[in-house]
C-alpha cells in the first residue's frame, strides 16, 4: 500500500537573470489516503511550489513526486485547488463557477447530474439559495465557500489548498475551519493545506510540517493526537498550546531567529 | 418617471435644446450663413439633396463598417499574438505605438496615390488603419492580466491552451474589447471621411461635404456633418447593445 502523497529528497530552483535561485532543498513528506497535512513555514520559503509539484504544474530539478506511487509528470486532473484568492468567472453564475471542472475531466455524468452534484456541495459549504446569483454578488467568505466547492467537484484525490482563509477576517475564517471539518466528513479527500496560521494548522489537519526558510526542507514534523472533527474549544486545550508553542519555535529556527541547539536545550 | 421613457426623452430633450441655443446664436450675433449656418439652414439642404444623402451616406456606412470589422480581426489577432507572448508583445509594441503616432491624414495621400482609382478599397483601408490600434492594446492587456490562478486551475484539471482561451481569457477580455470598439467606431469614422475628403471623384459624405464646398453650398457642408454625428450615433450604440448582449455581466448593477 503506497501512500497517497510521498515527496522524496525534492530540490528546485527557479531560473532567475541573477543565476538559479534555489528554493526547494531536501523536501520530504509522506501522507496516507484521507490524511490532511499542513505545511508552515516562514515567507518566500517555497511553500507555493510545493503545491505546483503535486498539482503536476511543475516538475523538481531533483527527488520525487508520487501519487499512488506513480512519479507525477504533468498535471492530471484528479487534484483540485483552492486559492487565497478565490478567482470566480463573472459571467457564470455560482453554480455555472462549480461544474466548471466537470467541463474539462473527462465524465460520464449527464448535464442534471453534474448540477446535483454542484448543488449538494454548495449545500454542504452553508450556499444554498445562492446558486443563481453572480460572483460579484457575493462577500469574501461566501465566495471562498464556493471556490472550495469547485475544487472538489470532480472528487480529486489531493485537495491542495494554498493559503484558502488568508485574506478572511478571524470570525469568517473560524466559521470556514468548521465548514471544512464538515466538508472532510462527508466528502472524504487527502489535503495538503498551505497556511501561515498555525492554529489553523492544528485545527484542520492531522499532521503539521515545517519548511525551514530558503531554500526549504522538512524542518520539523508534528503529529496532531486529534484527528476528525473537533470544535473550537480544542484550540483552549493546555495541549493545544503546547503544540503551537512548539511549533512557534519552529518558525523562529526556521526565520534564523532561534538556533536549533536551544531547543535542545 | 418610467426609465425607460426617461432614457429617451433625456438625450432628446438634449438635442433639442442644443439646436435651440445654436439656433439662438446664429441669429443673435446675425452671422450669414457661409459663416455659420443655423438649425433652420439645414432643413432646407436636407431636403434639396436627400436622395443624394441616402446614398452617399450608405457609402460612407458600409466603408467604416467593413473598415471597422477588418480592424476587429486584425486587431484582436495581434492583441492575441502580443497578449500570449511576451517576446511578440516586446517586439510588436514600439512598432504599433509609433504606426500609431503618425497622423492619418498624411497616409492618406500616399495611399491614395499607391492604389490610384480603388477608391473604396482605400477608404476601408484607412478607415482599417486608423482604427485597429485600440482594439489590439485592450485585447492585448485583457490576455495579459488575466489571474494566475486561473490558468492554474486550468491547467491543473488538463485543460488544453484552446480550452483555457474560449473558457477564460476571450470571455474576461469582452469588457475591454467593447470599450475599446467604441473608441474605434468613431476612429474609423474619421479614417473613411478622411479618404472621401481628399480623393478626387470620391464618394460617400466626405465627397458630398467637398462638393458643397466647391460650389459654396455652405449650409450642405454643415449638414453633412450632422449626418456624419447621426451615422456614428447609431454606430455607436449598435455596439453599446452588442455589449449589453456579449458583456453585460461586467456592468455593475446601479445604485
Amino acid at each position: 500500500m503506497y501512500p497517497m502523497i510521498k515527496i522524496e529528497g525534492v530540490r528546485h530552483a527557479y531560473k532567475t537573470p541573477s543565476g538559479p535561485l534555489p528554493v526547494l532543498d531536501g523536501l520530504e513528506l509522506s501522507l496516507n489516503e484521507g490524511g490532511f497535512v499542513a505545511v508552515v513555514g516562514p515567507s518566500g520559503c517555497g511553500k507555493s511550489t510545493l503545491t505546483k509539484l503535486v498539482s503536476g504544474l511543475m516538475k523538481p530539478d531533483e527527488g520525487k513526486v508520487m501519487l499512488h506511487g506513480e512519479v507525477v509528470t504533468g498535471p492530471r486532473n484528479t487534484v483540485g485547488m483552492a486559492f487565497q484568492n478565490p478567482v470566480m468567472l463573472e459571467w457564470r453564475t455560482i453554480l455555472q463557477n462549480v461544474m466548471l471542472p466537470l467541463e474539462i475531466v473527462p465524465n460520464k455524468l449527464t448535464k442534471a447530474e453534474r448540477e446535483d452534484r454542484a448543488r449538494h456541495l454548495l449545500a454542504l459549504v452553508g450556499l444554498t439559495g445562492f446558486e443563481d446569483k453572480r460572483p460579484s454578488e457575493l462577500s469574501g467568505g461566501m465566495r471562498q465557500r464556493a471556490s472550495l466547492c469547485r475544487a472538489l467537484v470532480h472528487k480529486p484525490e489531493v485537495l491542495i489548498l494554498d493559503e484558502p482563509f488568508g485574506a478572511l477576517d478571524a470570525f469568517t475564517r473560524e466559521d470556514l475551519w468548521q465548514t471544512m471539518h464538515k466538508v472532510k466528513e462527508n466528502e472524504p479527500f487527502t489535503g495538503i493545506l498551505i497556511t501561515h496560521d498555525l492554529r489553523e494548522a492544528i485545527f484542520l489537519a492531522d499532521q503539521v510540517i515545517v519548511l525551514s526558510g530558503r531554500p526549504a526542507r522538512t524542518q520539523y514534523v508534528l503529529d496532531v493526537p486529534d484527528t476528525g472533527p473537533r470544535d473550537l474549544d480544542h484550540l483552549y486545550t493546555p495541549e493545544a498550546a503546547e503544540m503551537l508553542a512548539v511549533l512557534r519555535h519552529q518558525i523562529e529556527i526556521a526565520q534564523g531567529r532561534a538556533s536549533a541547539e536551544e531547543v535542545a536545550e | 418617471m418610467n426609465p425607460t421613457l426617461q432614457k429617451i426623452l433625456v438625450p432628446t430633450a438634449a438635442i433639442v435644446i442644443f439646436l435651440v441655443v445654436w439656433e439662438f446664436i446664429v441669429w443673435a450675433a446675425g452671422w450669414p450663413n457661409y459663416k455659420m449656418a443655423s438649425p433652420s439652414d439645414l432643413l432646407p439642404a436636407f431636403s434639396k439633396h436627400w436622395s443624394l444623402f441616402l446614398t452617399m451616406g450608405w457609402q460612407t456606412l458600409w466603408r467604416t463598417v467593413v473598415g471597422l470589422i477588418i480592424a476587429v480581426i486584425f486587431g484582436t489577432g495581434v492583441g492575441m499574438i502580443m497578449g500570449f507572448s511576451r517576446l511578440m508583445r516586446d517586439a510588436l509594441y514600439p512598432l504599433l505605438v509609433g504606426f500609431n503616432a503618425i497622423p492619418k491624414a498624411t497616409v492618406v495621400p500616399i495611399v491614395a496615390l499607391m492604389f490610384v482609382g480603388a477608391h473604396d478599397f482605400n477608404t476601408v483601408l484607412i478607415a482599417f488603419m486608423i482604427s485597429f490600434f485600440p482594439i489590439a492594446v485592450s485585447v492585448s492587456i485583457g490576455l495579459s492580466t488575466l489571474e494566475p490562478e486561473y490558468r492554474d486551475i486550468l491547467r491543473s484539471l488538463g485543460a488544453s491552451q484552446s480550452t483555457i482561451f474560449w473558457k477564460i481569457a476571450l470571455p474576461k477580455t469582452l469588457p475591454e474589447f467593447f470599450g475599446a470598439l467604441k473608441v474605434a467606431v468613431t476612429l474609423a469614422f474619421i479614417g473613411t471621411n478622411l479618404m472621401e475628403i481628399v480623393s478626387p471623384h470620391g464618394r460617400g459624405l466626405g465627397a458630398l461635404f467637398d462638393s458643397g464646398k466647391t460650389n459654396s453650398d455652405y449650409p450642405l457642408m454643415f449638414a453633412v456633418l450632422i449626418a456624419l454625428a447621426a451615422l456614428g450615433i447609431v454606430l455607436y450604440y449598435i455596439v453599446v447593445a452588442l455589449e449589453k448582449v456579449f458583456a453585460g455581466w461586467a456592468e455593475r448593477p446601479q445604485q
